[in-house]
């Protein structure tokens, strides 16, 4: 490896100086926080309203809430930070954006529909590696209503949901990365290509994503040299039941079994049988509210060391779902790893 | 790294063809079509009752029950969709739900309701047949087409 550069194989980069997650928060609503991983979140709001008028404003209000607490549980003040990177489901970012309105740091915008977690988290930690900044947010934020009058029907239609299909996430969750102290770290970062595997069903987003979560975890154990087994807990952001069994199938297939240790945050969030979500969680929420609080919490207290998390997402739009266009799939992945060692072995 | 196989992409596209395949879930046909199929009689029956209820003590004449009975169920199935029961009972019923009239009266008030934070005009009014709509369209437009089908058969 030329020692001069940060790039590593095709699709990978290294932090020379690995950027520390030193805290995170993550708010949800009601619904999961009935649902298993309950106890893990910082907070769970009893009404996924928030007191607002519409829910595009309730989810505005998640994400502005779940940033300001965790800048406030990190102890700074927001004139210390120099960027946030963030996103989320609806068109044109409405929640971000309008939330942004009210916080003051530099702001970046992505979409990366459900992928938007490990996007933004890419982004912030790339940019303190970079020396661009001393400290970034990266934050995303989802919500079930708000989505379900966007991309489906209205909440009171009467509908028969699929056995494929996911349901959204009522949920935020904030990143702060900094360059002191002893945190988890990104240590790499694998930036996805665009797959489409030609799945036209919306309905069925779990096998939409599941190409572009495969290759981009195949690129990251290439472009890194390490082996499946390296990590403690390859974690995909929500893919859901069904799109978890073709990613490990479509993995095995490749010659990589990492069955063990493999989780789906989708899967995770939901108890699908009791909570009547059929094929699990999905939305940037999913990904974000889980890896801030049960994964982080683990890596916290030393349960695991070494996690990969590949949030995944389904680049569909309403309109080209109805104009018969199949759904493009994106996943990135970044490694977080707290080790004494700056992450090294 | 020593287990790792050169894929083509192309072969890695067939495997996901296949695996997509044996992995997709099927839906439990037997059963929803039992849930649609009592959970619509239902529905019918109710109807049946107001019906005859109308008749035998309500006073009026068949014509004008044949009116009142579609206008009484929209309204049921309006009050159910307001009050948030509607779907649930859909989730479970399927078609049962969807096919009676109180089904279409739940598609023009799910979206009233959905969209009247956008205003009564771009909300509301524009928004509240948006499900119920094409039903219409066709449904209006092929009923004109059949009575010019008619018209002229009986001409000729």
């Amino acid at each position: 490896m030329n020692s001069n550069t940060k790039r590593l194989g095709v699709q990978t980069v290294r932090m020379q100086n690995p950027p520390k997650i030193i805290t995170t928060y993550s708010m949800v609503g009601p619904k999961e926080g009935e649902g298993p991983l309950g106890q893990y979140f910082h907070e769970v709001v009893k009404d996924d309203t928030l007191g607002k008028e519409s829910y595009e404003k309730a989810e505005s209000e998640l994400f502005y809430q779940t940033v300001i607490k965790a800048i406030e549980s990190a102890n700074l003040k927001q004139e210390d930070i120099n960027y946030i990177f963030a996103g989320d489901l609806l068109n044109q970012l409405t929640s971000t954006c309008f939330a942004a309105r009210n916080i003051n740091i530099p702001f970046f915008g992505l979409f990366g529909a459900c992928s938007t977690m490990t996007e933004s988290l890419s982004l912030a930690a790339m940019m303190i590696d970079g020396g661009f900044a001393d400290y970034t947010i990266a934050a995303t934020v989802s919500h079930f209503s708000s989505s379900e009058r966007q991309f489906r029907f209205p909440l009171e239609y009467g509908s028969v949901r699929r056995p494929t299909s996911q349901w959204t996430v009522t949920g935020a969750g904030a990143m702060i990365l900094g360059k002191e102290g002893n945190f988890p770290e990104v240590t790499y970062v694998t930036t996805g290509l665009v797959k489409d595997y030609g799945i036209k069903d919306s309905n069925n987003m779990g096998a939409a994503m599941a190409p572009a979560a495969v290759d981009t975890i195949v690129k990251h154990l290439e472009d890194t040299g390490r082996g499946e087994k390296y990590y403690d807990a390859i974690v995909t952001g929500d893919l859901g039941k069904v799109g978890k069994e073709i990613t490990l199938q479509l993995l095995e297939k490749q010659g990589y079994n990492i069955r063990d240790i493999y989780y789906d945050c989708g899967d995770l969030i939901f108890d699908d049988e009791k909570q009547g979500t059929n094929s699990g969680g999905s939305g940037c929420g999913c990904s974000a509210s889980v890896a801030c609080s049960y994964f982080y919490g683990k890596l916290m207290n030393k349960e695991i060391k070494k996690i990969l998390l590949i949030s995944t997402g389904a680049l569909m739009s309403p309109t080209s779902t109805q104009q018969g266009e199949s759904i493009p799939g994106i996943a990135h992945a970044v490694a977080i790893e707290f080790n004494s060692n700056g992450g090294e072995k | 790294m020593s287990k790792k196989k050169n894929m083509s992409e192309n072969e890695i596209i067939k495997d996901f063809q296949t695996i997509t395949k044996e992995t997709e879930p099927k839906p439990k046909i037997i059963k929803n079509c039992i849930n649609a199929f009592w959970v619509g009689g239902l529905i019918c029956l109710i109807g049946q009752i107001i019906h005859m209820l109308l008749i035998n003590y309500g006073g009026f004449d068949e014509e004008t029950t044949k009116m009142l009975v579609p206008a009484i169920m929209v309204f049921l199935g309006a009050v159910l969709t307001g009050i948030g029961v509607y779907d649930k009972i859909a989730s479970f019923a399927g078609a049962g739900t969807l096919v009676p009239i109180t089904g279409f009266s739940n598609s023009v008030v799910s979206p009233a309701m959905e969209f009247k934070k956008e205003g009564f005009i771009f909300g509301v009014a524009a928004k509240m047949f948006i499900i119920a709509g094409p039903v219409l369209v066709y449904g209006i437009g092929s009923s004109v087409v059949v009575g010019i089908i008619y018209y002229l058969s009986q001409r000729f």
